[in-house]
């Protein structure tokens, strides 16, 4: 145990302006002049007087203004209750901290005094009385001759560490394979089932549709399910459909019969951390996170055009039934929203999608 | 402290008498002092400690607004906990805000609502609490850039400098935590944003996502974990470091800017019983009455426009609160960089920016005082503050780092500066791509160059004094500005500090004894060194001033001075004076 | 004069010379044209001359003598009356410069030429119509259709126009406008046509009755008490900003007066 000590500094090129010492102390007006400190006294009195009565404001206000209330400021319209409480208290607060600040700055005396300050290391006395303190105990405690007895209580102490953490194991499910494959890597879409408008649970006819068109959109089958499941489902399954001039995109061959006339079907959840993303540009055809502003082309099989996300937004395989709805005809093909470690997303990027 | 004179059992230490009479207690509360005395032996403790000095400075204001924010946010978080309800569960809101009427939400959301709604001062109470979150952390940032620029994390302060970044890093994590309680639409998506986060984490992703969440996103058990995490894990070690980090400045006092009588060896101030007791306890009520104010006229967190959570809808203009708004910004501006190794995918897009930069920001604040150490070989104690000029490398590394926070905090807001200033959203994203290398090492040089220049100012101050403004001519029609020397406290203010050298590079085995630096200098801690001293200036010596300060009476008006004037060691006060008189 | 001279065989002078006189035909149009008829009905084939005579003055340069659509605008055939009238009284068109999108402002004509340019667009092909206001009108409806309203806003609206209608950032430059102040049937038309970059929500995907139900959330969303200044409601960007500005920038005020020396007696 060493101590460093401060170096016995060559005082004239350690200091080469020698110290002049504490200032002198000068009169604030308020000492000088008996009546400034007066005035100084009544506004501090004047503020402190002012507190009670904007409490009992601020209790008027409580019980007399209605809930619902608004007051005009500036032309907007601001709830009543919240203005005029946090008006009265927090100017009484206020006034309170400035009260007291004022005091001190104008009627405590303000002369400064130093104290000395002391390094933060104990003396050298202390440290020997100290080691000699400890060694006492270390005798006493029988550890010099048993040595064991150290090593035994660490791994103890060490070990019993374990069942605390283990006891945390059941913190949530084990993302095993097999149930990835029930949860993160499948959604509620499959064959047949109806493409619904969301909110209002409209199913969709592709002649509803025009070119330009979006719909965010959910699988019919999603309101069987409540509460959690619901939530879960819904963070999964979201769907955003597109029509555009079949001319002016690419289809590429393998996704050929997964539209219906230039109507598209993909995920809207981003790829890079999972928010919906629905601003779709319908000239361009490039849809934007507003999280993250990855931009993708829908018009391309849904690849990366701009941003932070990796992968190519899932697209939806669709078709119509007899009646002319449009239906799903698999699940998603890929899982939707972020890449996770356990699966390689670079066999995603299936042949045509780039 | 009056001692019972008459000992009748058996134990010395034991009084079982009322003491004859309270002697030497403020009167007015004799009774209740001398009660308490009695008990926990307040007087010894309080001896020391009332008259405590703190030097009087505005920024050491600063980590008392982070505190002050701290106990409001305690006062307020304990009202709203009364009428909160941290539950996922679905119900179908029925209560007076007309535009959710019939609308299924969590009881989470719906209880925000009510206590918007329904609870009187609910609403004031809501968004005191949630300004008062973003004072706390915007206070503990100033209060640690204040820190970093005067050196004060130097020794004996390292301790207290960890305990404060440690300080920062749990604030995130509790402001994240209350701003996901609501449940409204923007928190949702914020934990969305982290459910992506921790997805990211490479071999533990997955694992962690499921733990977190209770399996899928969203669950029902995060919500619950989070308020316990709000209100009681965190805050209960905000509290216990918190109180380590004062008990250190007790105990270490504070430190001090250099001026007059200011020494390694003292504190200059005012005396916390009455004026620190009567300023620093104004100010609380100061931040408080502010907060309050802010509460009342500015509205925070609308969670009635935002609407409850739903997984499948997201607002433009998404962000967290600015605390993590770096952490956005790095990850919006983040090329989209996956590597697919042996079946598995490793997302650094999301996770260098992500929890890389945060781990990486604490890493460095953490490592800094130690790094600096390593670079001055400085081992002495330190408590005047360093004026920022006199470390350049450490400001302008320090100037750095806040460029490179603000680059990326800006780039957080892309959106909306694109929207605000009609620039393009695609265009802003690419130069913050390289803004946020360049800028810092620009911020860096010109950081340097001032520093450099203000020490070469503060040189020429001491030597020739402050410029007159006014001009001469002299009978042979030149013209000059006469400089008027400056005052001795001044003086010494501006050369007080220690003049540091770069470490030299010493063999592991040297022979000369003790180095006061540490033996066993390597040449790439020589070499750091020499880059992190490099550039400052020699402040004046004693003899440079003695020559300077006679310069400047042999052109006085007057004929003080002389050649030959005793040099008694008295001679800068003397040429001081004679000075003054000649002005 | 001499510039104008040196300029002469420039490169961009004929074009430019063309726009100027188109410039002065339009002003003079409008100078010698006759007072617009207070009546919008009388005579659909009336109005569709009126229509295509101003049509041709004003829009044919970018979409055509007969809007079929040239290099520098779209084609108007079958976009409809709706997209005509949403365009032009929102000042969106004639478009004063290009850029990256065609901003609002104050619309030039007068309601009667509106009414005509639509009633020519309308003629070229079949389209939305302008709608009627039980179509798009908000009024009226229970607090049970207003949240529905606002549930449809933030699933299909928020996205780009942000939680409030405040609007929001698209790639390069464009962006959703806000929605503050925009009327019902602006909204409807601007939702069943598409204008711009944003995409079309027809009638068979969103009945006029979920429109109403946005425009009316809408409106008694603006009109409903904050709780303070909202600083633009574009989310927690400016109220961090703020939350520094005068926070921080307030305490750190009121910390320099606690630490200032203040009036000394010398």
């Amino acid at each position: 145990m060493s101590i460093e000590t401060r170096k016995p500094d060559n005082q004239l090129e350690r200091f080469p302006v020698q110290d002049p010492g504490l200032e002198p102390h000068i009169e604030r007006w308020t000492d000088a002049d008996k009546s400034a400190g007066d005035r100084a006294y009544r506004q501090v009195l004047a503020m402190l007087g002012a507190v009670p009565v904007l409490a009992i404001a601020f209790v008027v206000i409580y019980f007399a203004v209605p809930r619902t209330a608004f007051v005009d400021i500036f032309g907007m319209q601001w709830d009543a209750l919240t203005f005029l409480l946090g008006l009265t208290g927090g100017v009484a607060t206020l006034l309170i901290g400035l009260a007291c600040i004022h005091w001190a700055k104008t009627i405590m005396g303000d002369e400064e005094i130093a104290e000395d300050r002391h390094s933060a290391a104990s003396s050298p006395e202390d440290r020997e009385a100290f080691a000699a303190e400890f060694a006492k105990g270390a005798e006493q405690s029988g550890l010099g001759r048993r040595k064991l007895l150290g090593g035994a209580l660490g791994g103890a102490l060490g070990l019993i560490a374990v069942p605390a953490v283990v006891l945390f194991a059941d913190l949530g499910p084990w993302p095993t394979a097999a149930l990835r494959k029930e949860t993160i890597e499948r959604t509620i879409w499959a064959e047949g089932v109806k493409l619904v408008n969301d909110i209002t649970q409209r199913p969709l006819r592709a002649s509803d549709l025009e070119i330009g068109q979006l719909v965010n959109a959910q699988p019919e089958t999603l309101w069987d399910h409540h509460g959690t499941h619901f939530q879960v489902e819904k963070a999964k399954a979201s769907i955003i459909i597109v029509r555009m001039d079949p001319e002016r995109i690419k289809i590429p061959e393998s996704r050929v019969d997964w539209q219906v006339g230039g109507i598209l079907c993909y995920s809207k959840i981003c790829t890079h951390v999972g928010c919906p993303i629905s601003l779709w540009e319908q000239q361009t055809h490039h849809l934007l996170c507003p999280c993250h502003q990855s931009t993708f082309d829908l018009s391309n099989s849904g690849v990366v055009v701009f941003g932070p996300a990796a992968r190519s937004l899932p697209q939806l395989p669709i078709t119509v039934d007899a009646d002319g709805f449009l239906v799903a005809r698999s699940d998603f093909t890929v899982p939707v929203g972020p890449s996770f470690f356990e699966r390689d997303s670079n066999n995603d990027f299936v042949e045509g999608d780039r | 402290m009056a001692k019972p004179a008459d000992v009748s059992t058996a134990s010395p230490a034991l009084a079982t008498e009322r003491p004859p009479k309270p002697g030497g207690m403020p009167s007015g509360v004799t009774g209740v002092a001398t009660w308490a005395d009695e008990r926990i032996g307040l007087a010894s403790l309080l001896k020391k400690n009332l008259r405590k000095v703190f030097p009087d400075h505005w920024s050491f204001l600063l980590g008392e607004i982070a505190l002050y924010s701290f106990i409001i946010l305690l006062l307020t978080g304990v009202f709203l906990t009364i009428w909160f309800k941290p539950s996922m569960a679905e119900i179908e809101y029925q209560g007076t805000y007309q535009l959710m009427r019939g609308l299924p939400m969590s009881e989470a959301f719906a209880s925000t609502l009510a206590l918007s709604f329904d609870i009187r001062g609910g609403l004031l109470v809501r968004q005191i609490h949630h300004w008062a979150a973003m004072l706390f952390v915007a206070a503990m940032t100033v209060h640690m850039l204040r820190i970093f620029f005067t050196g004060a994390f130097r020794k004996p302060r390292e301790i207290n400098w960890l305990i404060g970044v440690g300080l920062f890093s749990i604030s995130l994590i509790e402001g994240f935590a209350g701003y996901s309680l609501p449940d409204d639409l923007l928190s949702g998506t914020g934990l969305r944003f982290v459910d992506g986060m921790i997805r990211s984490i490479p071999l533990i992703g997955t694992w962690a996502e499921f733990f977190i969440f209770n399996g899928e996103f969203p669950g029902d058990l995060v919500i619950p974990r989070l308020y316990m995490v709000h209100i009681l894990l965190v805050p209960g070690l905000l509290l216990g470091l918190i109180a380590a980090h004062l008990a250190l400045v007790v105990y270490h006092k504070h430190t001090q800017y250099p001026g007059p009588g200011r020494k390694d060896g003292n504190v200059v101030g005012y005396p916390l019983f009455p004026v620190y007791m009567a300023k620093a306890g104004g100010f609380f009520f100061v931040v408080f009455g502010v907060a309050i104010l802010m509460g009342a006229t500015m509205q925070i967190n609308p969670v009635w426009n935002f609407g409850p959570y739903n997984p499948a809808q997201v607002t433009a203009g998404s962000q967290p609160d600015w605390y993590m708004g770096f952490v956005e910004g790095a990850i919006r501006i983040m090329p989209p960089w996956e590597w697919h190794l042996g079946g598995t995918t490793w997302s650094w897009n999301v996770f260098l920016p992500g929890v890389g930069l945060l781990t990486g920001l604490f890493i460095v604040l953490g490592a800094y005082p130690f790094i600096e150490r390593w670079l001055t070989g400085d081992t002495a104690e330190h408590h005047v503050l360093d004026r920022p000029r006199n470390n350049p490398t450490r400001t302008a590394l320090g100037v750095a780092g806040m460029t490179a926070y603000a680059l990326f905090w800006i780039a957080g807001g892309n959106d909306i500066l694109a929207t605000q200033f009609r620039l393009s959203l695609n265009a802003v994203t690419e130069f913050m791509r390289v803004a946020v290398f360049v800028g810092p090492v620009i911020a860096f040089l010109i950081t340097k160059r001032i520093c450099i220049s203000l020490q070469r100012a503060d040189s020429e101050r001491v030597l020739h004094g402050s410029e007159t403004g006014i001009i001469e001519r002299s009978p042979d029609g030149g013209y000059s500005e006469p400089h008027a020397p400056i005052h001795i406290e001044e003086k010494y203010t501006l050369t007080q500090h220690v003049q540091n050298t770069a470490l030299q590079i010493t063999p592991e085995t040297d022979g000369h004894g003790v180095l006061e630096k540490g033996a066993g200098v390597s040449r790439l801690r020589a070499l750091m060194s020499r880059w992190f001293h490099g550039g400052a200036i020699e402040k004046p010596t004693a003899a440079q001033i003695e020559a300077a300060d006679h310069h400047a009476d042999g052109h006085g008006a007057d004929g003080h001075a002389v050649d030959g004037h005793d040099a008694d060691g008295h001679e800068l006060t003397d040429s001081e004076e004679s000075s003054q008189a000649s002005r | 004069m001499r510039f104008l001279t040196a300029k002469r065989r420039h490169r961009a002078a004929r074009p430019a010379l063309l726009v100027l006189a188109l410039l002065l035909m339009g002003a003079l149009y409008a100078a010698v044209a006759p007072a617009a008829r207070v009546s919008a009905d009388t005579g659909t084939s009336q109005q569709v001359a009126e229509g295509k005579a101003l049509f041709q003055v004003t829009c044919s340069s970018c979409h055509g003598m007969n809007g079929e659509g040239t290099s520098q605008g779209p084609s108007l055939v079958g976009v409809g009356a709706a997209s005509a009238n949403f365009q032009v009284s929102t000042g969106r068109m004639p478009m004063a410069n290009p850029g990256a999108q065609a901003p609002r402002k104050k619309s030039t004509y007068t309601e009667e030429e509106v009414a005509a340019l639509s009633a020519f667009v309308a003629s070229l092909g079949p389209g939305p119509a302008i709608p009627t206001a039980e179509q798009y009108s908000g009024e009226g409806l229970s607090a049970e259709e207003l949240a529905k309203g606002g549930e449809l806003f933030r699933t299909n609206c928020s996205a780009c126009h942000n939680f409030e209608g405040a609007g929001g950032a698209l790639p390069t430059g464009k962006y959703a406008p806000s929605l503050r102040g925009v009327s019902g049937q602006h909204i409807w038309e601007a939702m069943r046509t598409g204008p711009q970059q944003m995409p079309v929500f027809s009638s068979g995907v969103l009945p006029d009755e979920d429109v109403q139900a946005i425009v009316g959330y809408l409106e008694t969303l603006h009109a409903q008490p904050s709780s303070g200044l909202t600083f633009g409601a574009i989310g927690p960007v400016a109220e961090g900003l703020f939350a520094w500005i005068i926070g921080i920038g307030g305490l750190c005020l009121i910390a320099i007066w606690i630490a200032a020396r203040g009036a000394r007696a010398k």
